[in-house]
């Protein structure tokens, strides 16, 4: 009993990572269709947005609030990848729907820009470029209708990207002044480190579990309900979904496509930033720290079915809960004595990297039987 | 037309502007190289070695800072009136050349150090895989490479020197020091690494060795590069030591993988405090500081030299990179490692008479150095003996050192715990013994 509760959470624990790293990416690339190479970036942004947090919460006036700063990572993660995220459909992606090859390439490209962006250039000054990013996108909607349907409104826009820049401007060398680690650009590792309350263990059942990966699976398990909803119930998630299904018609029926496609973009990259927070707390955070992980999040997606929601969830637990089982051994621990060429095998696929072998050799297997993956989408769009 | 010699004088005076910018800019180059301009004048000629490190990619964080330690140790050489051949003193000046993390990049520039800047040497290198893929270069150009890093060993090479840690010089008598005397001493191993040579074939070594100890193995695991997912990993480790009520992992993991994997054994319990020790090949004080002292703390590591070391020479080192690179900086074992290589490369040409390959190599053999860690010597083996030292990570950071040798540990280029390599050495003084040959 204790030996199937701790593999079902070791399975759940490095399900729940794959899961909520692959959930942006389910949204982006099932319901727009969108190759995203940039997504681990995303990710990436959303891990240093958890650190340059970190170190803000570091300061005095800051500091009693210390302990939450995990949680308002979150927050800021989502708007700072959402954000980027906006900014990347409107300048590269938009441009490029229905050439997938285009989109790949691009976005690859867009990927190491974004690498090289955070080792050469000081966090501080990406803290306020992307600080003055978020104003110049979102001041502009603010103001009344009346204002937006003037013929001056250019010019309105035009200043509040003036007064965007100032506030970025400022906002980062603010930063880079209080925080002096963040005031010089830095192609080092850095790292996050868990408040108090979410290092440790923590007893369920009569076993040990780490908070911080507890931790990850109430995250993931937020973001899924939370995507689930707004999907599901929200009158924009109806017009996301009737887009989905039927681009044309939608437009038609008065459904702006543009502001869908945005706002669908947008979701998917803030939560690619909210799987950063969730990554930054298990190691370090780097350059290359997206890089490890969209591999998966691709396979994750296309073993589910590409546009299901349920089929990325249940394909993710499904590598977990496998991954966790070849790679610790443990059909070893629950039938010791089966016989000795079923336990050599056994053994030699029980570590990390033989694991990954066998996992993608099975996932080749299975494409290959049901190609589409576990719960392929119905209707329309499929057959056009 | 009264606008256009406004305009001209605009342009004059920006154009003078930009010129002071410009010289003011100049200058600030100049000085900040260290002003090994003004000497230049004492010099009969100058003489120009190849550095060849990754500067971008992955391996960047690691190489560069040999790569400042190479520079100030040139520095320092040529402060002290350079490099003397054949009664003309030489100033020494380098081209650095960019490995790019991708290991046939390294083979590609260490050709154009070789053919097209024709230098005598050339300082570089990293991983296994990056020395294993300049090694068929250097042996068919007869140059000769100086490469720093503490090894897997296995390889003699008449075309390498290398002046890190061979395996017996390292992680033997680290392993030699947890099985007899750490607070785990007894109990079972554990080891755990990156899966690549490196830490599989230091590994075939521990295991060998553990086996004529009489100690235990009970696992292994190997993470690809790259994966962070160490779960699996630690319920194998708790599922192998916990019915010994704790034991002994050697940690041969890179780079960052370090962050996570300590990051989450601390979360599931695996501590010093609950008898769990960690003994560390590739963890030196640059590592400490980036991974956390408070992850580390009460863990072990094995290295030559530790920046703790307490004698003038070690201090002075650190002092003179911090005064150069910045009060944060720190030096470790590789770095010390870059720096002797550069002395011992001066000393042989001086005293071969010559910058030509065949008679520095002979010269090479014996040459002794008083390094921050203590004297060194070349061996006929190619390889450095050196100072053995076993530390333990202190919470604020840095080793605490524990044991060292008394002097140094001959080099073994060829395993003698390891099955195919027992009883087989490597002489290149003698042309009859050479790369491998039977004791």
């Amino acid at each position: 009993m204790e030996l199937l509760l701790d593999s079902l959470f070791n399975g759940v624990a490095i399900g729940s990572v794959l899961l909520v790293a692959a959930l942006g990416l389910a949204i982006v690339f099932g319901l727009m269709g969108v190759i995203n190479l940039a997504h681990g970036e995303l990710m990436m942004l959303g891990a240093y947005t958890t650190y340059v947090t970190q170190l803000i919460f570091k300061l005095p006036v800051l500091k009693p609030y210390y302990n939450a700063y995990v949680i308002v990572s979150i927050f800021f993660a989502f708007i700072v990848s959402g954000v980027v995220g906006i900014l990347l459909e409107k300048t590269v992606i938009r441009k490029l729907y229905g050439s997938p090859l285009e989109t790949l390439l691009a976005t690859w490209g867009v990927s190491l820009i974004l690498q090289q962006f955070v080792r050469s250039v000081p966090l501080a000054y990406g803290t306020g470029l992307v600080i003055s990013l978020i104003i110049g996108l979102f001041l502009p909607t603010v103001f009344p209708l009346k204002v937006k349907e003037s013929i001056y409104f250019k010019y309105v826009k035009f200043s509040s990207w003036i007064f965007a820049a100032l506030a970025g401007v400022l906002s980062g060398s603010l930063i880079s002044s209080s925080v002096s680690k963040l005031s010089r650009a830095s192609a080092r590792n850095v790292d996050v480190t868990a408040p108090a309350w979410m290092r440790g263990q923590v007893e369920i059942l009569g076993t040990a579990f780490p908070k911080t990966r507890l931790m990850i699976i109430i995250i993931t398990l937020i973001s899924v309900v939370s995507i689930t909803l707004f999907l599901n119930q929200s009158a924009w998630g109806m017009r996301i979904r009737a887009v989905t299904q039927n681009r044309e018609m939608s437009d038609c029926l008065g459904i702006s496509t543009e502001k869908v496609d945005v706002l669908t973009f947008g979701i998917g990259s803030g939560l690619a930033g909210v799987a950063g927070v969730a990554v930054s707390l298990l190691g370090s955070v780097g350059p290359n720290v997206g890089g490890n992980y969209i591999v998966g999040c691709f396979m994750v997606v296309v073993l589910g079915g590409v546009g299901n929601l349920l089929g990325t969830i249940l394909a993710s637990f499904g590598i977990g809960i496998m991954t966790d089982l070849i790679g610790a051994g443990r059909l070893l621990s629950i039938w010791p004595e089966m016989p000795l060429p079923i336990s050599n095998t056994i053994n030699f696929f029980a570590t990390t990297s033989m694991a990954r072998v066998m996992i993608f050799a099975l996932i080749v297997i299975f494409l290959q039987f049901k190609p589409t993956g576990l719960f392929p989408q119905k209707g329309r769009m499929v057959e056009s | 037309m009264g606008q256009l010699p406004n305009l001209n004088e605009f342009m004059r005076i920006s154009r003078r502007i930009f010129a002071g910018l410009a010289t003011a800019s100049l200058a600030v180059t100049v000085t900040s190289c260290g002003g090994g301009s003004d000497t230049s004048g004492s010099f009969d000629d100058t003489v120009t070695v190849g550095i060849l490190h990754s500067l971008s990619g992955t391996m960047a964080i690691s190489e560069s800072t040999l790569v400042d330690t190479e520079k100030m140790a040139i520095a320092e050489i040529n402060a002290a009136g350079g490099v003397t051949v054949g009664g003309k003193s030489y100033k020494i000046d380098y081209i650095v050349e960019d490995g790019a993390s991708d290991w046939p990049t390294f083979a590609e520039k260490s050709k154009k150090l070789i053919d097209q800047d024709g230098v005598p040497v050339v300082f570089g290198g990293w991983t296994s895989a990056s020395r294993k893929a300049m090694l068929p270069v250097y042996e068919s150009k007869d140059a000769f490479l100086y490469y720093p890093i503490q090894y897997e060993a296995q390889e003699c090479s008449n075309n390498i020197f290398y002046t890190g840690a061979s395996p017996n010089q390292q992680s033997e008598p680290a392993t030699d020091f947890m099985y007899k005397r750490s607070p785990a001493a007894g109990k079972p191993f554990f080891l755990v690494g990156s899966d690549y040579v490196f830490p599989r074939t230091s590994n075939t070594i521990t295991k060998e060795q553990l086996k004529s100890l009489g100690g235990k193995v009970v696992g292994e695991d190997y993470l690809p590069l790259g994966n962070t997912e160490v779960a699996p990993i630690i319920s194998k480790i708790k599922k192998a030591l916990a019915p010994s009520g704790g034991g002994v992992i050697i940690n041969t993991l890179n780079g960052d993988q370090n962050v996570a994997f300590f990051k989450q054994i601390q979360d599931a319990g695996i501590t010093p405090s609950n008898g769990y020790y960690v003994m560390n090949y590739s963890i030196a004080e640059e590592e400490i500081s980036t991974i956390g002292p408070e992850f580390l703390e009460g863990h072990y590591g094995a290295w030559n030299y530790m920046m703790s070391i307490d004698t003038p020479e070690s201090k002075k080192f650190a002092a003179d990179f911090k005064a150069l690179y910045g009060s944060d900086r720190v030096v470790a074992d590789p770095q010390e490692s870059a720096y002797n290589m550069v002395y011992l490369w001066k000393q042989a040409v001086e005293d071969a008479g010559t910058f030509e390959n065949s008679a520095v190599r002979e010269a090479l053999v014996g040459q002794t150095f008083d390094a921050p860690q203590g004297p060194v010597e070349v061996m006929p083996n190619h390889h450095l003996a050196q100072t053995v030292r076993i530390g333990l990570i202190k919470p604020e950071g840095g080793f605490e050192i524990l044991e060292e040798t008394d002097g140094v540990v001959y080099p073994q280029a060829w395993n003698q715990f390891e099955p195919s390599s027992k009883g087989y050495a490597c002489d290149w003084t003698d042309p009859s013994k050479g790369e491998r040959y039977k004791l």
